[in-house]
C-alpha cells in the first residue's frame, strides 16, 4: 500500500529535464554512431544494436529507479562479490579484443563486467559508509580500500586502466565526500605523494608495452605518429578540423575514411566534435554539465546519508568518464579506455550508465519520504 | 533506519561539501571547453589542412604519348602498357627501411632507389622509382603490400618501338626529364618521372607529342583503399605524327650500310621530304627509353661506334669531290670559265713550292667543265678555285646551303664548315694562306659538310635550283579532335643561277654515272646522275699504298651523291661510308641499289601527289588509331 503512494509521488516527481537530458544525449550519440558506422553494409549495424541496448538501458533505468535504494544497497556485498567472480572468470575465460581481455561471450554479445563493476563498488562503498562508525581512519580509509582492491586488480589485469582508474576515482570520491577531516586528508595526500614514486615505479612496470607508448606517445604524440600517437593525433586532426561550425553531418572526413579508429566507441566526440564543430561542441559540454548539475541538487536534498553516497558516487563516477574521455580525446590526457557515457556505443557500458541513472533518480524520488 | 539519524550530522558535512565538487566540475569544464576551443578555433584551420592531407592523394596521370607512323601508316613508336612502381613519400614512415626492402625484393640498385627518393620535389606527387616492372616483380610488390606502405605499382603506357633498331635516329628515344631540363621554362609543367623524349623526332617534336598529363586527387581512407576518385585535370594524349618516310627504304638504306660506319639520306627534291635517313652504327630506342644504371650509360656514350650520334645531321666531314658540284656552279656563275673553256691536267698543279695532286696519277689531259665533273679532275677544280678566290667560294658555298642548317626538323644539326678567311680569322685567329684556296675547291681542308646537306645540295639541283627545307613529319594529327593538320613542304631558297648552268651540271652528272668515276651506280632501271667524292682524312696523299694495307681509321671516306631519274628527278640521295675508301668503287653502288628500290617501291602506285597521299595515309592511321 505504502508502495503504492511512493510510486504515485515518484511520478510526481519526475523529473522531466533530467530525462529529457538523458535523451538527448543518447540521440546524440546514437546520431554520432550511424555517422561513422552506417555505410558498413551490415545486417545489424552499430546505431541499430545502440538503440537495442538504450531500450534495455531504459528498463535498468527504470528499475533502479522505481526499486527503493536501501533494499538495493543492502545487496551490495553479495553483488559485489558476484562481481569478482565475474571479474576472475574475463581473465580467465573472457574474450579477447585488442589485446585485452574484458568481455565475457553471451551469444552474439559480450558482456563486461568492469563496466557493472563500476556501479557495484558505489554501491558497496556507499553501503557501506552510511553503516560505518564515524571514528578511526582504519574504518574510514583502510578497511574500503580494502574493499576496492581486489576488484581494481582484476580490473588492472584485464588490462582496462580506464575502468581502474574509475574505481580509484569514486574510492577518492568518497573519501572526499564522506567526511574525511582536513588534517587526515592532508596525512593521505602527503603520504600519496610520497609513496608515488614508487607506486609510478610499480605501475609503470605493470602496464602493457601498449600502454606506456600510448602515455610517450601522449607526452610527445609525433613520437610515432603513425602508430601508438596514432589515435591521440587522428583524433585531434579530428576535433580541430571541426573548426567553428564542424563539417556537418556525416561530413567528418577524418571519421567517415576511418583514419579516426573506434570512431563509434571511444572517440564517438571527436565524430561529433568534426561534425558539429566548436559550436556542437559547447552545447553538447552544456547539457553534461546541466545533467551534472541536476545530479548535484539531488545530492544536495538527500535525506539520508546513503542516498547522498550513491549520488555522489554515481555523479563523480560520470564526471570522471566524460572529462577523461573528452580529455584523451582532444589530446590533453593520455588515451586510456574510456567510452562517453550516454554517448559511446556499447551494451554494458549504456546499460550500466543508464541504471546509475534510474539509482540518482531514485534518491530525488527518496527525497519526500520520510519513514 | 537507525543509522539515518545517527548519521545526519555527516550528511549535513557531506552536503556542503558538495561546493568543492560544484567548482571543480566548473573549473574542469572550462578547461575542456578551452582546450577545444584552442584546437577548433585558434589551430582549426591547420587541423584542417592536416585532414586534407589526410585524405587525399595526388595522382598524376601520364599521357599517352603519340604515336609515330611512317608515311604509309606503318607504325614506329607506339605505347604498351607496363608496370611502374610509384612511392608516395607521405606514406613512408621509414625510408631507409624502404629503401632496403625494395633493394632486396627486387634487386634494384641502391643508389638508384636512394637518389630517387632523396630527389628535390614534392613530397605530395608519388614518386616515380621504377618503369617497366616485370609482371613477376610487380606481384612480388603486391604481395609484400602491406609491409610497405607507401608502394604502388600503376599500369603505364610506356614507349615501344615495334621496328627496334630500324630508324632509331631519327626517331630518337625518350627518357624521364632530367632536373636540369626540370629547371628550363618548356619544362614548367613537368614533375619528376615525366616522360619527355630525349632524341630525335620523339625530342624535336616533344611538344607535340608528349600530351599533356592530368591529375586526380584520390580519397583514400586509413588503410590506403581508394574510396573516390575526383578527377581534377584529365590528362591529353599527344598528337601522332606521320612521318616521310618509308621505313621499308629505310630498312635498305640501314642493311646497305651493314656493320660499316656512316649515313645514308634519301630525299625527295620537290618537296624536301625525307624518305630515309640511316645512321650507322645505331641503337635500339627501346634499350634507351628504359631507365639505364650509370653504368649501362657509359657503355653507349663510350662505345667508340658512337651509335648516339646520327651521322646524317651530325656528322661533319669533308666533302672532297663531291664540293666539285657546287664548284662547277659556282664557276659558270661568276663567269671564271665558260662551259667551253679547257684547262690541261697533267696530274698535279703547281703553287708556290708546292705540287697539288691530282688524284690520277697520268692526269686527264685536256679537260672542260664538263668532263672535269665526269672525271672528277682535281687540277681543273684546284685552277677554278685558284682563279675565282676562296670569298666567291665560300659565298656560293653558302648559296647552296652549306655552313648553314639545313632546318631539318632534328635537335642538334651540326652546320659543317665554309671557309673563308673572315671565318679562319675567327675561327683560328690566323690569316688565310693562298694555297688553302687549293685544298678547299676540291672539298678538302677546312671543309665540312653533313651527309643532309650533301643530300639538300644534289637535290637543289635535281630540283632546278629550289631547296626545299627537309621534312620529316608530314601531317600531325590532334588525337582530341582527330584533326590532322598537314606540315607544307617550305621552299627555301631558289638558286640565283643562270639558267643554262643547271642543265649543264646535270648532264655532266649523269656522264659520272654512264662514264666517269661512278660507273658502279649504272643502274638498268633507272637513269641516275650523281657525284663521287673521296675524301681523305689525314694528310697520306703521297706515299699511296694499296688501300687494304691502310689501317681502317686512316682510310678515306667514300662520298656519292645522286639523282634520278634523270630527267625528272624524284630523289635524291648521300651516301657516307666512313672510312670506306673510294666514293665511286664503295658508296655509288649502295646509292644504286636505294634508288632502284625506291623505284620499285613507287612503280606499282606510282607516286601520287603529296595532297593525296598525306589525305590517304591519314585514314589509314585513323583506323590504327582507333
Amino acid at each position: 500500500m505504502i508502495d503504492r503512494v511512493i510510486n504515485s509521488r515518484g511520478f510526481d516527481n519526475f523529473d522531466f529535464r533530467f530525462i529529457g537530458l538523458i535523451f538527448v544525449i543518447l540521440g546524440v550519440g546514437v546520431l554520432s554512431i550511424y555517422s561513422v558506422t552506417h555505410d558498413q553494409g551490415v545486417a545489424f549495424p552499430f546505431y541499430a544494436k545502440q538503440i537495442v541496448w538504450i531500450v534495455l538501458g531504459t528498463v535498468a533505468f527504470l528499475v533502479m529507479w522505481l526499486s527503493d535504494y536501501h533494499r538495493i544497497a543492502r545487496l551490495a556485498y553479495p553483488a559485489y562479490a558476484i562481481i569478482l567472480v565475474l571479474l576472475a572468470v574475463v581473465l580467465f575465460e573472457g574474450k579477447s579484443s585488442r589485446g585485452a581481455q574484458r568481455w565475457i561471450p553471451m551469444g552474439p554479445f559480450a558482456f563486461q563486467p568492469s563496466e557493472f563493476a563500476k556501479l557495484v563498488l558505489i554501491v558497496t562503498l556507499a553501503h557501506y559508509y552510511s553503516k560505518a562508525p564515524r571514528v578511526g581512519w582504519l574504518q574510514r580509509v583502510v578497511l574500503p580500500g580494502l574493499l576496492v582492491l581486489p576488484g581494481l586488480l582484476l580490473i588492472l589485469k584485464q588490462p582496462d586502466l580506464g575502468s581502474g582508474l574509475s574505481f580509484l576515482a569514486v574510492y577518492a570520491a568518497m573519501l572526499l565526500m564522506v567526511g574525511m577531516r582536513s588534517k587526515a586528508l592532508g596525512v593521505i595526500l602527503l603520504f600519496s605523494l610520497m609513496l608515488f614514486p614508487f607506486a609510478w615505479e610499480m605501475m609503470w612496470g605493470s602496464l602493457h608495452d601498449y600502454q606506456r607508448q600510448r602515455i610517450m606517445a601522449f607526452v610527445d604524440p609525433a613520437y610515432d605518429p603513425g602508430g601508438k600517437g596514432y589515435h591521440a593525433l587522428q583524433s585531434r586532426i579530428a576535433i580541430g578540423a571541426g573548426e567553428l561550425t564542424g563539417k556537418g553531418l556525416y561530413g567528418g572526413t577524418q571519421s567517415q575514411l576511418k583514419f579516426l579508429p573506434e570512431g563509434h566507441t571511444d572517440f564517438v566526440f571527436s565524430v561529433f566534435a568534426e561534425e558539429w564543430g566548436f559550436i556542437g561542441v559547447l552545447a553538447l559540454l552544456i547539457l553534461f554539465v546541466t545533467l551534472i548539475w541536476l545530479s548535484l541538487e539531488i545530492v544536495a536534498r538527500a535525506k539520508d546519508q546513503l542516498g547522498a553516497l550513491l549520488a555522489v558516487g554515481i555523479i563523480c563516477m560520470l564526471c570522471f568518464c566524460v572529462v577523461v574521455n573528452i580529455g584523451m580525446t582532444a589530446g590533453m590526457f593520455p588515451i586510456v579506455g574510456i567510452p562517453l557515457p550516454l554517448m559511446s556505443y556499447g551494451g554494458s557500458a549504456t546499460i550500466m550508465t543508464m541504471a546509475s541513472l534510474g539509482l540518482l533518480l531514485n534518491v530525488k524520488r527518496r527525497r519526500l519520504s520520510f519513514f | 533506519m537507525a543509522t539515518a539519524g545517527l548519521h545526519d550530522s555527516e550528511l549535513g558535512e557531506l552536503q556542503r561539501r558538495l561546493i568543492i565538487l560544484r567548482v571543480g566540475l566548473l573549473l574542469v569544464v572550462a578547461l575542456l571547453a578551452l582546450r577545444l576551443w584552442h584546437l577548433q578555433i585558434r589551430e582549426g584551420p591547420y587541423y584542417r589542412d592536416l585532414s586534407e592531407n589526410n585524405r587525399t592523394r595526388s595522382v598524376i596521370m601520364e599521357p599517352a604519348r603519340g604515336l609515330i607512323y611512317d608515311r604509309n601508316g606503318v607504325l614506329l613508336a607506339n605505347n604498351v602498357p607496363s608496370f611502374t612502381l610509384y612511392v608516395s613519400l607521405e606514406d613512408v614512415k621509414n625510408r631507409e627501411l624502404l629503401i632496403e626492402q625494395l633493394t632486396n625484393l627486387l634487386g634494384l640498385d641502391e643508389a638508384l632507389v636512394r637518389k630517387k627518393l632523396t630527389a628535390r620535389g614534392s613530397k605530395q606527387l608519388p614518386r616515380k622509382v621504377k618503369d617497366r616492372l616485370s609482371l613477376r616483380e610487380a606481384t612480388l610488390i603486391e604481395s609484400h603490400r602491406l609491409d610497405l606502405p607507401g608502394v604502388m605499382v600503376q599500369v603505364e603506357s610506356q614507349r615501344n618501338y615495334p621496328g627496334g633498331v630500324t630508324a632509331s635516329h631519327l626517331l630518337g628515344y625518350v627518357g624521364e626529364v632530367s632536373p636540369e631540363q626540370l629547371e628550363k621554362p618548356e619544362f614548367a609543367d613537368l614533375h619528376q618521372g615525366s616522360i619527355v623524349g630525349q632524341y630525335g623526332v620523339e625530342k624535336f617534336f616533344d611538344r607535340l607529342v608528349r600530351g599533356q598529363a592530368g591529375q586526380k586527387s584520390i580519397e583514400v581512407d586509413a588503410l590506403g583503399h581508394e574510396k573516390r576518385t575526383v578527377v581534377v585535370e584529365q590528362a591529353h594524349a599527344g598528337d601522332n605524327l606521320y612521318l616521310t618516310i618509308d621505313v621499308r627504304l629505310q630498312k635498305v638504306a640501314e642493311s646497305l650500310l651493314g656493320e660499316e660506319s656512316g649515313a645514308i639520306v634519301a630525299l625527295d627534291p620537290r618537296t624536301g621530304d625525307v624518305l630515309a635517313m640511316a645512321s650507322r652504327p645505331g641503337f635500339d630506342p627501346n634499350v634507351l627509353s628504359r631507365e639505364l644504371t650509370p653504368k649501362q650509360w657509359a657503355e653507349i656514350v663510350q662505345n667508340e661506334g658512337r651509335p648516339l650520334n646520327n651521322r646524317a645531321s651530325q656528322g661533319q666531314y669533308p666533302p672532297g669531290s663531291v664540293f666539285k658540284v657546287m664548284m662547277a656552279a659556282a664557276a659558270l656563275e661568276s663567269n671564271t670559265v665558260t662551259p667551253s673553256t679547257t684547262i690541261h691536267c697533267n696530274g698535279g698543279y703547281q703553287f708556290g713550292r708546292r705540287l697539288y695532286h691530282d688524284w690520277k696519277a697520268g692526269g686527264h689531259g685536256s679537260v672542260d667543265l664538263r668532263r672535269a665533273l665526269i672525271q672528277s679532275c682535281d687540277v681543273y677544280f684546284y685552277t677554278v678555285g685558284q682563279r675565282m678566290g676562296i670569298e666567291t667560294m665560300a659565298s656560293f658555298a653558302h648559296m647552296f646551303g652549306l655552313g648553314e642548317e639545313t632546318g631539318i626538323e632534328l635537335p642538334s644539326e651540326r652546320i659543317g664548315i665554309v671557309p673563308s678567311s673572315a671565318w679562319k680569322q675567327k675561327a683560328k685567329n690566323e690569316p688565310w694562306l693562298p694555297g688553302e684556296t687549293i685544298s678547299a675547291s676540291i672539298g678538302q681542308g677546312y671543309v665540312n659538310v653533313t651527309p643532309l646537306q650533301m643530300a639538300s645540295l644534289i637535290g637543289t639541283v635535281a630540283n632546278d635550283g629550289v631547296t626545299f627545307r627537309p621534312r620529316l613529319v608530314r601531317a600531325v594529327m590532334d588525337r582530341a579532335t582527330g584533326a590532322l593538320e598537314e606540315r607544307p613542304a617550305v621552299p627555301k631558297r631558289t638558286l640565283k643561277l643562270r639558267p643554262e648552268i643547271l642543265p649543264l651540271i646535270k648532264e655532266a652528272l649523269a656522264g659520272v654515272v654512264t662514264e666517269g668515276t661512278a660507273t658502279r651506280a649504272k643502274s638498268a632501271l633507272v637513269t641516275i646522275a650523281g657525284k663521287t667524292g673521296t675524301a681523305q682524312t689525314t694528310a697520306l696523299g703521297k706515299d699511296k699504298k694499296a688501300e687494304k694495307d691502310i689501317p681502317k681509321k686512316f682510310r678515306d671516306h667514300a662520298w656519292f651523291v645522286a639523282f634520278a631519274p634523270v630527267d625528272a628527278p624524284t630523289i635524291a640521295v648521300a651516301v657516307l661510308g666512313e672510312h670506306m675508301g673510294h666514293g665511286g668503287s664503295a658508296s655509288a653502288p649502295l646509292a644504286k641499289v636505294l634508288i632502284e628500290t625506291y623505284v620499285k617501291l613507287n612503280l606499282p602506285a606510282p607516286a601520287a601527289v603529296p595532297d593525296g597521299a598525306v589525305a590517304r595515309e591519314a585514314d589509314a592511321g585513323g583506323q590504327e588509331t582507333r
